[in-house]
């Protein structure tokens, strides 16, 4: 079994969310039903593979351990970065030893899930340094991380946001709401993946796939990027849609991306919860240090600078492989070429509210978009 | 204090306006990005020795002058 696809998951799936509804109706917690429907998705889709299963058991034990031994130093020695620099590394390890492994052909470490459950450890230590995680329950933390709907492909919850909700008990009213946004987001999600995306793979792999003049790569580049977007989008909502159910309100990941203005625009609507990761835990950081250090002569350099490396790592996440690391090369360019653009021409201070120009710089952006897309999909090494 | 951080806050935007309107959204106004957002905070750290993390705070908290001063009287009292 996988995770919201096929029919025996989705048939699990709505009869165990019936006793959520009654409880939530009833305005009972939530909360060891989440363990019980967790734990029952969890065994069934790790069960096949008990490797998988045993690695991603261990890492949450181990990511455990991590953070509470990080939370008792870092109340005993205060904000001391080596020690900091030490956690960070632990909780990234078998990470990079699994994305290592895969760029060069062996397996270790790797388990459905282990890029995004990463982003959920390092968040914790990172606010336990700045001090703003104070306290850190096991057994929440755990189920933090285990948290069934967005264990595989996101999208990336808070901690301290979750705990809230976790800790909460609805009152009828407020559950009604959560429940009937839950059931909608839900049914969109299955018909973004399954009728959307599917339509667009059939054409994709049946008209375009094997052609590789100018107007097939452009034709591939849009409908690959359309069919992307259904099927992450859709699975996104089905998982936010779930965890409504649940009691969680799991952050939305998407926002009509095809609707951005500009490059900037565009990381706010698209796998949001995974670029508002970067810009807090990354990009503001290093900027922050940046100007403490007086790495850059000029902000404008500090910031392309910074919007580059930004992106390169999130490509890196991404994969080891050519096609991922010139993706995140390509949208760090952008947004820095953007960004100076932006700060410096007069033309688009005097023109940025104008309806031409936005209709302009959007159909710009459209094009700039799907053709990091088509970076994304390796396509282009059949070309190349 | 708060013509202190009114200073600094007309230095990051490049733009003497927010002093007039204290409740303008930053951001919505195109005066504030997340890179002047950044160095707002190394400023606060600077000048007030307030450490605010980028992931504590939500936009909301933080998108206009008032707001901001707030923040920081709060954190200074604390």
């Amino acid at each position: 079994m996988s995770f919201f696809s096929g029919y025996e998951f989705f048939i699990y799936l709505f009869v165990l969310l019936i006793p959520a509804a009654v409880l939530g109706m009833r305005e009972k917690s939530l909360k060891w039903y989440r363990w019980v429907i967790s734990a029952f998705f969890i065994i069934r889709v790790y069960g096949p593979t008990p490797i998988q299963f045993l690695y991603l058991l261990g890492y949450v034990v181990f990511a455990t351990y991590l953070v509470k031994i990080y939370l008792f130093l870092r109340t005993k020695h205060g904000r001391n970065k080596y020690i900091y620099g030490h956690a960070v590394f632990l909780a990234l390890l078998p990470l990079a030893v699994y994305k290592i492994g895969v760029a060069e052909g062996f397996s270790l470490f790797g388990f459905l899930g282990i890029s995004y459950i990463c982003f959920r450890v390092i968040q914790v230590i990172i606010e336990t340094y700045d001090g703003v995680i104070c306290e850190i329950r096991e057994l929440q933390f755990v189920e933090f991380l285990l948290f069934f709907t967005s264990l595989s492909s996101g999208p990336i919850d808070r901690s301290r946001r979750f705990n809230e909700d976790d800790d909460k008990i609805w009152t009828r009213k407020e559950y009604t709401e959560l429940l009937s946004s839950g059931l909608y987001k839900l049914i969109l999600g299955i018909f973004y993946k399954v009728v959307c995306s599917g339509v667009l793979y059939y054409v994709l792999q049946t008209y375009i796939d094997g052609h590789y003049t100018p107007l097939y790569l452009v034709g591939y580049a849009y409908v690959y990027g359309f069919c992307l977007f259904f099927d992450f989008a859709g699975y996104c909502a089905m998982a936010v849609g779930t965890s409504y159910v649940l009691g969680i309100r799991m952050p939305d990941n998407f926002n009509k991306p095809f609707l951005s203005v500009d490059i900037k625009d565009f990381w706010n609507r698209w796998h949001i919860t995974l670029s508002s990761w970067f810009r807090d835990f990354i990009f503001t950081r290093f900027m922050i240090d940046s100007v403490r250090k007086k790495r850059f002569s000029s902000r404008l350099t500090g910031a392309a600078v910074g919007l580059i490396l930004n992106m390169f790592i999130m490509g890196v996440w991404h994969g080891l492989e050519g096609h991922y690391i010139a993706y995140g090369l390509y949208h760090g360019c952008i947004l820095a070429l953007v960004e100076i653009y932006q700060k410096k021409s007069g033309f688009y201070k005097r023109n940025r509210q104008k309806k031409w120009y936005v209709a302009g710089s959007w159909f710009i952006n459209l094009n700039v978009v799907m053709f990091g897309f088509l970076i994304f999909s390796g396509y282009l090494s059949n070309v190349l | 204090m708060e013509e202190k951080l009114l200073d600094l806050l007309a230095e990051l935007c490049e733009e003497d306006e927010v002093k007039n309107n204290l409740d303008e959204d930053l951001f919505e106004s195109g005066l504030m990005d997340s890179l002047a957002f950044a160095e707002l905070l190394f400023a606060i750290e600077e000048n007030f020795g307030v450490i605010i993390a980028p992931s504590e705070i939500q936009r909301s908290d933080i998108n206009t002058a008032n707001k901001i001063i707030r923040l920081v009287k709060e954190r200074m009292n604390a």
